[in-house]
């Protein structure tokens, strides 16, 4: 066998995922997604390995719950085949392998630098001195926006080549928020350390990222979890999504200059961030979710106060919704605006929220499920026109979705257990966690060394996948629509740059 | 529009009269208190991801505290946090906290710049930079506006431009690649201005402070006017910290 199948957080030995040369390696990966939307890859990387680097990639099978593993040494001054050459969904991986190691990549369309990471292979290159593609006519004009915005966000660089008011292209070169953070898991010794890290990936995504660290510590120590920690993950997650969903719709709202639904999603967020400070102690949860133990049990009466948070919720933000959608001149910015079709979604491989909004059924909670999303029967929220409006029905839908699991988790609350201590991780082992958070699939990554050290460690927000729709979605728009196509997806650049 | 007259009424009342004397519902993380109890001083270091727990006397840096609560949670008798989210300084020593320390934190007004009451008392405008920040101080500046905390009301506002602000706020540990983002962002914002430094990670580089790809030169160059603790600082911390350096008290 060229590869080996595995099931999320699993940790199986490193020697057990198979080491096969570049051509095959090529065949294999390229040979599993060609034609195969229920297939894409979840995380694909390289690392140093005596002195070579060992590539790694993770393709998941979304019909048979498999995640398919295999790796290929290669020198360090190769040049190789691209896959995107092939298959545009793995542009930013090797992308990402080429800034961190050098490796060309022949019949790449545009090998640009990623992130500008600080161990990155070419330090002469700078992010003061990106290569973006330019024109020269005197009818076209360009349009540089940030890397400051004007609101209160993140940083990143969106240049747009626009004829007129109309956007031809838009490029987006991030890199602004890199911090080294799959660095600082290697070099930060404490466990307490590490689950910190993993919740300052993402801010908004707290819940999500810290999860997918926790899964992937415990598999790596073989402990069993509690159905009580799984119980308190899952209604946190759920929590999480509803957050920042009501906290997008508030955000599309401001764009569309609609005052009273802006004013109101906005308001109707902060009794979800307030209850996770009555719960643990941060509005954003975070502190909450540790491997192995849960410091903040979740009993009868959180639940109590939780059922009444959601019973005047829901009325309101149903109230708001229907106004919303009712409204013409929201429904005309929405309709029709940032448009991404299915087959360009399939070719770009988005996730989430972004896949899911051109009818390409991607979810983590359905597909690889965890916690107990068993339990939940869990069927994703799909629409078909790929446009902001599809995107804000999605998020209207979702959060109630996630209403209806909170209510169904709450008729059985797990008693709070004193848990068991946790060994130290296996030595020389591979270990995979998917967790679908509010934007799709996260994926982390962990490989241990002889000692049961971290040897290396892997991350991947859903925003890797998805900022080139958010690109695609702006072509042949006006140039006024893209703060709206942008909040509609609402993509994460500290995720991205990490 | 009798649809949206029964949106608003069914909103009720929302804002929060007095933001400077309302209690935080739940658990809250705010100032911490430092009993004189004794306990084995190395466990509880190693406890803090930060390394913000120091010791001869033990103390806690709020500068790099990620407010976590492992702390007091393994030595309760010894760590506790009070629900006083009023935690923001002008001085950085402010901000350790010693035991036995049971005072609030309080703007120190000697240091505060003169012309700062007299042309912020009223109105400030500050240009934010996420620089290296993780989103989520970034959602609670923006919740400090919305309309329950509604911060507007004191004439506090984050403006698009440099040129129409005040000062800036930077939220973040202040990556290498937003570092001359940062120069050229400040350079541009008018005389007189001030510096804010949002949240843990801004004021001590956090669980970052240590990381390569974090460039923190800028802050050595300038005075900053107000640290505002917190992961993330809460609103009413963020509302407080601003109203207190630019209201004479």
């Amino acid at each position: 066998m060229n590869y080996i199948s595995v099931s999320n957080n699993q940790t199986i030995n490193i020697s057990l995922i198979p080491v096969i040369d570049y051509n095959t390696f090529f065949e294999l990966n390229t040979g599993f997604i060609i034609n195969r939307p229920e297939r894409h890859c979840v995380n694909y990387y390289g690392y140093y390995f005596n002195g070579k680097i060992k590539l790694i990639c993770c393709i998941a099978d979304d019909s048979t719950h498999e995640i398919f593993l295999s790796s290929s040494l290669v020198e360090l001054s190769a040049t190789l085949d691209a896959f995107t050459s092939k298959l545009l969904c793995f542009e930013k991986f090797e992308r990402e392998i080429h800034e961190n190691f050098g490796i060309k990549f022949s019949g790449h369309p545009w090998l640009k630098p990623l992130r500008y990471p600080f161990n990155r292979f070419d330090k002469s290159q700078t992010i003061a001195n990106y290569p973006f593609y330019s024109i020269d006519s005197e009818e076209l004009h360009e349009v540089g926006v940030g890397p400051i915005h004007a609101g209160v966000i993140e940083p990143g660089h969106f240049r747009f080549i626009c004829n007129g008011e109309q956007i031809l292209h838009l490029e987006i070169q991030l890199g602004y928020q890199h911090r080294g953070i799959e660095q600082l898991f290697i070099e930060k010794k404490n466990l307490i350390q590490r689950i910190t890290l993993a919740e300052s990936i993402a801010g908004d995504t707290v819940v999500g990222h810290s999860t997918a660290f926790s899964h992937i510590w415990e598999s790596l120590c073989d402990y069993k979890v509690s159905r009580e920690i799984e119980f308190t993950r899952t209604i946190a997650l759920e929590l999480e999504r509803i957050a920042i969903h009501t906290g997008d719709l508030s955000a599309v709202c401001t764009d569309i200059a609609y005052q009273l639904g802006s004013s109101v999603f906005g308001r109707l967020r902060t009794p979800i961030i307030n209850f996770m400070q009555e719960w643990c102690g941060n509005r954003l949860s975070k502190g909450l979710i540790r491997p192995g133990y849960n410091k903040f049990p979740f009993d009868q009466l959180l639940a109590n106060r939780l059922k009444n948070i959601l019973d005047t919720f829901e009325p309101d933000f149903s109230e708001m919704c229907k106004q919303l959608f009712k409204l013409p001149s929201a429904l005309s910015r929405f309709e029709r605006t940032g448009v991404v079709s299915n087959d360009d979604v399939k070719s770009i491989g988005t996730v989430g929220l972004s896949a899911r909004m051109s009818n390409l059924k991607r979810d983590i909670r359905l597909s690889h499920p965890y916690s107990l999303y068993n339990e939940l029967d869990h069927e994703p929220i799909c629409k078909r026109h790929g446009d902001v409006y599809s995107r804000v029905q999605i998020r209207k839908l979702e959060v109630k979705q996630s209403i209806e699991h909170i209510r169904k988790l709450l008729e059985n609350i797990p008693d709070h257990l004193d848990n068991e201590l946790m060994n130290s991780p296996k030595l020389n082992s591979f270990s995979i966690s998917l967790v679908e958070g509010l934007r799709g699939e996260i994926c982390h990554c962990a490989i241990t060394d002889q000692k049961g050290e971290l040897l290396h460690y892997k991350i991947k927000d859903p925003s890797f996948h998805n900022w080139m729709a958010l690109a695609l979605s702006v072509r042949n728009n006006e140039i006024s629509d893209f703060p709206i196509c942008n909040k509609s997806f609402n993509l994460s650049y500290c995720g991205h740059d990490l | 529009m009798i649809d949206n007259l029964k949106i608003l009424y069914h909103q009720g009342k929302q804002f929060i009269p007095d933001v400077t004397t309302v209690v935080v519902p739940g658990i809250f993380r705010g100032r911490p208190i430092i009993s004189r109890e004794k306990v084995e001083i190395e466990t509880l270091m190693k406890l803090c991801p930060t390394k913000a727990i120091t010791s001869n006397p033990v103390a806690i840096d709020l500068g790099k505290c990620t407010f976590c609560g492992e702390c007091a949670m393994q030595f309760p008798e010894k760590i506790k946090f009070t629900t006083d989210y009023k935690i923001s300084a002008n001085d950085r020593q402010q901000l350790i906290i010693k035991e036995g320390d049971e005072n609030r934190i309080e703007i120190n007004p000697k240091t505060v710049r003169d012309d700062i009451h007299r042309i912020f008392g009223k109105s400030l405008k500050l240009r934010q930079i996420s620089a290296g920040g993780d989103n989520s101080c970034e959602w609670e500046l923006n919740a400090s506006n919305n309309v329950q905390f509604d911060m507007s009301r004191f004439g506090i506002e984050f403006v698009a431009s440099p040129r129409h602000a005040d000062g800036i706020a930077i939220t973040g540990p202040i990556s290498e690649n937003m570092a001359e983002a940062v120069q050229i962002c400040y350079d541009a914002v008018p005389e007189p201005k001030i510096i804010v430094l949002i949240g843990t990670d801004a004021i001590s580089g956090g669980i970052f402070a240590e990381s390569s790809a974090i460039n923190r030169s800028f802050l050595e160059k300038y005075h900053i006017d107000l640290y505002i603790p917190g992961n993330p600082a809460h609103p009413l911390t963020i509302i407080n910290g601003l109203l207190d350096l630019t209201r004479k008290q």
